[in-house]
């Protein structure tokens, strides 16, 4: 369960404060699929970070699963992620040159998984993510968009975390490899259970997501749960 | 993140930019051979230098008349002009406890012209019978000088392995004549060749009485040099005191400031040392700046590499890497590659010492002591240089970095 209370976020250049996020509350229960929406420039970004444990807020509190992470230093809030949280970015971000099993496997080394048991726990979250295992061993350059974010979505699996935060998932996929992507989120929330954060610009991918924040000018505007 | 998962790591990294990774190592590669190339070059020669000095007599007090000028060094002395020995002095010297024998030597450059018309110039050295047991020289055919040959003037002559070859070629030149400043005299012997050129030079000489020398070929008493051949290791220091003692009080003058110098082999060696030292030092010095060029390869390879992969350490941050996890990941890259460079360095710079000594005929050593250097200097560049780089890409904020185009 993530809980934010009141949460803001400025940032000092010289004299000028500017505040991004002002004063956000709202929880998230475990297996809710949530989707944040806002144009670029309200401040999702700013939100998405704190709750991947990437920054901290400078007031308010977040708790995830009951601790308090809105105080942590850097290295305790590296610890948090490693066993809280799975990232799908825009992006991709996997490592080139590196088989599909090996970049899933990544998070586990992180997180002092021991080595016979990782090839397991990457294989089960690749079969999550519906990547086609014929292709566990290809270098991850070699696939295409849509299997690139299916092998990121199992690195964000495979350390069975507390929530999945998925930043702009479809961005850089075309609108069917973005369906289908869509679609497997829906299934992992509806089948598996997982918590899921979608952080989007667009209504039509907000709205593969049981409840929509929707965010501008650093302040929540509306937070509506579908029938 | 365990170490065999940071050794995988650093080897992935390394392997996927092969062309980079192996000129960078090639400078650590040169730095590391030369530096051990040119200390063996160093230590050989100054084993050659030891070994030639210590062939020469150990146990060896050399005593020159006049003063050894401070700043031209033991080696190098000025004593041309200085007549202050005589042969009245080596019969005190004789009487000093712990010196085993005297041998008084007085010498000059003549021309000499052999039977068969060859001539040389050559120095010749008017010795007693004792010269040989305290320089240490060996006779391959023919006596050397005796008592009696040195008492009564006699003319007669042995010649070093040199002279003798200037002289008369293949040919035994004992019981045939040469001829010194236009008088005539027997060869009695031949000495075996010493080698360890330049110091001493027995080999280009010719020994005559000392007698015969003083009283005929230069005329006049004064000595040269008188080498004094002590006992026992152990007692160089009291003898050298002691004698310094005894020619002063005959002398008339100040122990303190003597109208003589005693050089000991030691003395000859420490500073033979000391130059060969510098030397190798130099040299050492010369090819370490090659090696901080290499080091310097190592860090801007890592920089650039460090910023290549931004969004790698973003994303590795992102799914939980600590600051430790990354500065190790990056330093364990740069160690590897100057590990690497530094291993084929010391094989190199082993082949290039083998080589200089098989072709060009210098004496080098390459020492165990050189090797445990070079890889500890390996090690710190590898941490020196990989440090900066490192510390910079823990230290990257996720957010920026996963943002980085």
């Amino acid at each position: 369960m993530l809980e934010c209370k009141n949460i803001s976020k400025a940032y000092k250049s010289g004299n000028l404060e500017t505040r991004v996020l002002k004063n956000a509350s709202f929880k998230i229960n475990d297996g809710e699929f949530v989707a944040i929406m806002g144009p670029s420039g309200s401040g999702k970004s700013t939100l998405m970070h704190i709750l991947g444990a990437l920054d901290t807020p400078t007031e308010g509190q977040y708790w995830i699963d009951g601790q308090d992470v809105s105080r942590l230093t850097d290295d305790e809030l590296a610890v948090i992620r490693t066993k809280k949280i799975g990232f799908v970015f825009q992006s991709f971000n996997l490592l080139p040159r590196t088989s599909v099993l090996r970049n899933v496997m990544l998070p586990l080394a992180y997180a002092g998984v021991p080595t016979e048991k990782r090839e397991e726990m990457a294989k089960s979250a690749l079969r999550g993510a519906a990547f086609p295992e014929g292709f566990w061993n290809h270098y991850s350059n070699q696939l295409s968009g849509g299997m690139m974010q299916r092998v990121a979505i199992a690195r964000a699996l495979v350390n069975n975390p507390a929530l999945i935060l998925a930043d702009e998932p479809t961005g850089n996929l075309d609108s069917k490899t973005g369906e289908a992507v869509l679609q497997t989120f829906q299934e992992l929330n509806e089948k598996h259970g997982r918590t899921i954060v979608l952080i989007t610009h667009e209504r039509e991918v907000a709205e593969h997501a049981r409840r929509i924040i929707q965010i501008r000018d650093g302040q929540i505007i509306s937070d509506e749960i579908k029938k | 993140m365990p170490i065999s998962d940071i050794l995988h790591e650093t080897y992935r990294a390394l392997t996927s930019n092969k062309v980079r990774s192996s000129l960078t190592t090639l400078g650590i590669v040169i730095g590391i051979a030369s530096v051990i190339s040119m200390v063996s070059i160093g230590q050989g020669a100054q084993g050659v230098i030891q070994s030639s000095i210590e062939g020469l007599g150990s146990n060896l007090l050399t005593i020159f008349p006049g003063v050894v000028q401070p700043g031209r060094g033991i080696v190098s002395s000025g004593r041309g002009s200085a007549q202050s020995l005589k042969n009245e002095d080596v019969n005190i010297l004789r009487a000093v406890e712990g010196v085993a024998s005297v041998a008084p030597e007085l010498s000059r450059r003549f021309q000499i012209v052999s039977q068969v018309g060859n001539n040389t110039n050559s120095t010749v050295f008017g010795v007693g019978p004792e010269y040989t047991i305290v320089k240490n020289l060996k006779l391959s055919s023919g006596v050397f000088i005796n008592e009696n040959q040195s008492r009564s003037l006699a003319r007669v002559a042995v010649l070093g392995a040199t002279a003798a070859a200037d002289l008369f070629g293949e040919v035994d030149p004992v019981g045939k004549t040469v001829r010194i400043g236009g008088i005539n005299f027997k060869v009695i012997g031949l000495l075996e060749a010493k080698g360890g050129a330049g110091f001493g030079g027995q080999d280009d000489a010719v020994f005559v009485p000392l007698s015969t020398m003083q009283k005929i070929l230069v005329g006049d008493n004064y000595l040269s040099t008188v080498s004094v051949s002590v006992a026992d290791k152990d007692l160089m220091a009291q003898v050298k005191d002691e004698v310094t003692f005894v020619l002063a009080m005959k002398h008339r003058v100040d122990p303190a400031e003597p109208d003589f110098s005693i050089i000991s082999q030691a003395d000859i060696l420490g500073t033979l040392n000391q130059v060969t030292t510098t030397f190798t030092m130099f040299l050492a010095f010369v090819a370490g700046i090659s090696l901080l060029v290499g080091g310097i390869g190592i860090m801007n390879m890592m920089l650039t590499t460090v910023t290549e992969r931004t969004r790698e350490i973003g994303l590795r941050k992102a799914i939980g890497a600590k600051k430790l996890d990354i500065s190790r990941q990056f330093l364990a890259e740069a160690l590897m590659l100057t590990f690497m460079g530094g291993l084929i360095g010391i094989i190199l710079g082993w082949l290039i010492s083998v080589a200089v000594s098989t072709f060009a005929g210098i004496a080098t050593s390459v020492s165990l002591m050189a090797i445990i250097i070079a890889f500890g200097v390996c090690a710190a560049i590898g941490i020196i240089f990989g440090y900066y780089p490192a510390r910079r890409a823990a230290n990257l904020n996720p957010i920026e970095a996963l943002r980085y185009e």
